[in-house]
């Protein structure tokens, strides 16, 4: 076995289309599909949720005092006239035909209030995502190659202390050092005109930027020492040191290779908890993403909105999953392989 | 049990599982245990006893908003001159309460939907982990909300909505632990002997799960915390005339700049709880994966190591 996956990660870095491309291509096939049945399942429990508000779901967000004309116009406008099956219907339609209805707290199309937030999202999760995956990964291998120095040590009992802290903490102490209190030097909240993008104005990004990148990198040094110290403790890596290759040599080809998959997981992972930290680090420094838009639609009983930002995410979290199995696999030479 | 006359049944092969008690001794004799213990221990003694020493009522304004440290309000007052310290010594317990209900709720759904699918294998199992895939299709804190947004924002919906978030995670966990621990000679022998498949389930895996068990605790205790602060803070916990040290955060940050501490102590206090309960859980994990090598069960996956941050 030892020498079997030798002589594979001799091989040199994966060559993604050089082996039979079957599994690969199957495997995409497959987790498509799965995914799109997973995002059907979890359309119809969004749905589903909106049914079980309790009592007319029109009394319900609108409240007992609303007037017999407004209840019927919601009721017609959420289609409760009809059976359950034709309102779910003409919902998923809506959605997949681009037109998820108006929103219930101030008229306008879902996609106007959604489509900018989901952009202005997007770009914190990447920037926050690459920033974090870079600085996580370099310190998890430096901390790997040095185990059991004291930068080792001091990284994993910091990483097991700021693991933990919840986003709105973090995000807290960096607006009382930054934003307020002590220095004065970024803005404490996003004061972005309406209809402008995040990117318009980058210094309002680096404090949600910190925080998030903050949260996830502990978590990455620490995945990322695991897979290394386990690559570099392997017998090909011992191997490649008997024979007398160079140590830096030894890492960037041996050992580094084989903990990509298992860092690759990671990553995904951690693109994944960025889809829900953003909600709360978008409400503290009220950046107009849809993180705030969904914790503003939760307050207003906006359905509609719920529903379509909640799919979204649900959306993100099945692509994520899917790109993270299909490099996993593909970081993976054996497992390319047809069997 | 029917055994045929004259044929007697060996005893089933001993089982090895260290009890609860054994396994807390040990991760506290731990460096890093005794420190989150110690953290641990503290923030819960000011939730407890906070509410029976705090100076003035939670609720009751007696200085000017936002006013500095005074005689009459050592910490300052708040948004709305409320005495900063008697908020923060009543606002703890509600928390723990709410954050230990939901951890218990959704570690037992969990841990009983984890033990079927992985002892039960064939449908049970097929139906519970395609649920379990679906559900872990929400980020936890968006699942919370589109349950709280069903019915508004009520101290036990907030729990349900939680503890119903950890369940898919707790459920995967101890799926893998129950298919380790079912191909092991001491069931094998137990369903020989034609005890009932619920039976072996509660009286021979579970007890046997207690390693795992005890990590998946800590670590959902640690996560619902910072998820019911996290809902408190953005306003869907208890309401708001009540103290709670998410609330306090949110409703006095626009007066950062003139009483700090009325954000500082309640911030403090969130973060020395989730750093306590994450400590003493690592401490935990490190005890019970040494255990477990021991016992030579192939090792249990790293169960601190393999979850999200």
């Amino acid at each position: 076995m030892s020498l079997n996956t030798m002589l594979v990660s001799d091989a040199a870095p994966p060559r993604p289309r050089a082996a039979a491309p079957h599994p690969v291509i199957r495997l995409i096939v497959q987790r498509v599909s799965l995914g799109m049945l997973t995002l059907w399942v979890v359309s119809v429990i969004i749905f589903a949720a909106t049914v079980a508000l309790p009592g007319n779901a029109a009394t319900a967000i609108l409240g007992h005092s609303a007037t017999p004309a407004q209840l019927h116009a919601l009721e017609v406008q959420l289609h409760l006239n009809r059976s359950v099956f034709d309102q779910y219907g003409s919902w998923i339609g809506g959605i997949l035909t681009g037109h998820p209805g108006k929103s219930l707290a101030n008229g306008l199309p879902v996609w106007s209030i959604v489509g900018p937030a989901a952009l202005n999202s997007a770009v914190l999760v990447a920037v926050s995502g690459v920033i974090a995956s870079i600085v996580g990964v370099t310190l998890g291998v430096v901390a790997a190659l040095r185990k059991d120095s004291l930068f080792d040590h001091a990284s994993s009992v910091l990483a097991l202390a700021v693991t933990s802290l919840p986003e709105f903490v973090v995000a807290i102490t960096l607006v009382i050092l930054f934003a307020t209190v002590v220095w004065h030097v970024l803005p404490a909240v996003s004061l972005l005109a309406p209809g402008t993008y995040a990117w318009a104005n980058p210094r309002e990004l680096i404090l949600p930027v910190a925080t998030l990148v903050i949260v996830t990198v502990p978590y990455i040094i620490r995945m990322t020492r695991a897979a290394m110290v386990e690559a570099l403790a392997s017998d090909y890596v011992e191997m490649a040191r008997l024979k007398g290759m160079p140590v830096r040599r030894v890492v960037v080809v041996h050992a580094l290779p084989n903990a990509v998959a298992p860092v690759v997981q990671v990553l995904g992972l951690t693109f994944l908890y960025l889809a829900g930290g953003i909600v709360v680090v978008e409400y503290v420094f009220a950046f107009p993403g849809i993180g705030e838009s969904l914790v503003n639609a939760v307050t207003n009983r906006d359905v509609p909105v719920i529903q379509m930002i909640v799919l979204l995410l649900a959306g993100f979290y099945v692509l994520v999953n899917i790109i993270t199995d299909v490099v996993a696999l593909l970081a993976t030479p054996r497992r390319r392989l047809p069997r | 049990m029917a055994t045929a006359p004259g044929i007697t049944v060996p005893a089933p092969p001993a089982r090895h599982h260290e009890g609860w008690a054994a396994i807390v001794r040990q991760a506290a004799s731990l460096p890093r245990g005794r420190v989150g213990l110690g953290v641990l221990g503290l923030v819960v003694a000011v939730a407890v006893v906070g509410p029976f020493v705090a100076p003035h009522s939670p609720t009751a304004s007696i200085v000017a908003p936002f006013s500095g440290p005074s005689g009459q309000a050592v910490l300052g007052g708040d948004m709305l001159g409320r005495d900063v310290l008697s908020r923060v010594l009543d606002g703890g317990w509600v928390l723990l309460a709410m954050a230990a209900a939901a951890t218990a709720l959704g570690v037992t759904i969990g841990t009983a939907s984890g033990v079927a699918a992985g002892y039960l294998q064939g449908r049970p199992d097929g139906f519970i982990m395609r649920t379990v895939d679906v559900l872990l299709a929400f980020p936890q804190l968006v699942f919370a909300l589109l349950l709280v947004s069903i019915i508004g924002p009520t101290v036990w919906l907030t729990v349900l909505a939680v503890g119903l978030s950890h369940a898919p995670q707790v459920a995967r966990v101890m799926r893998s632990a129950t298919l380790d621990v079912s191909e092991r000679d001491f069931v094998k022998a137990t369903e020989l002997l034609g005890v009932k498949r619920r039976r072996i389930m509660a009286g021979e895996i579970l007890p046997n799960l207690v390693s795992p068990l005890m990590v998946e605790i800590g670590l959902r205790l640690t996560y619902s915390i910072v998820i019911i602060a996290g809902l408190s803070f953005l306003g869907f916990g208890q309401p708001p005339p009540s103290p709670n040290w998410g609330i306090m955060i949110n409703e006095n940050r626009q007066g950062l700049v003139l009483n700090p501490w009325a954000v500082v102590v309640p911030a403090i206090l969130i973060a020395l709880l989730t750093i306590g309960a994450s400590t003493f859980t690592d401490a935990v994990a490190r005890v019970t994966i040494g255990i477990d090598r021991k016992a030579e069960t192939g090792a249990l996956p790293a169960l601190v190591a393999g979850e999200e941050p």
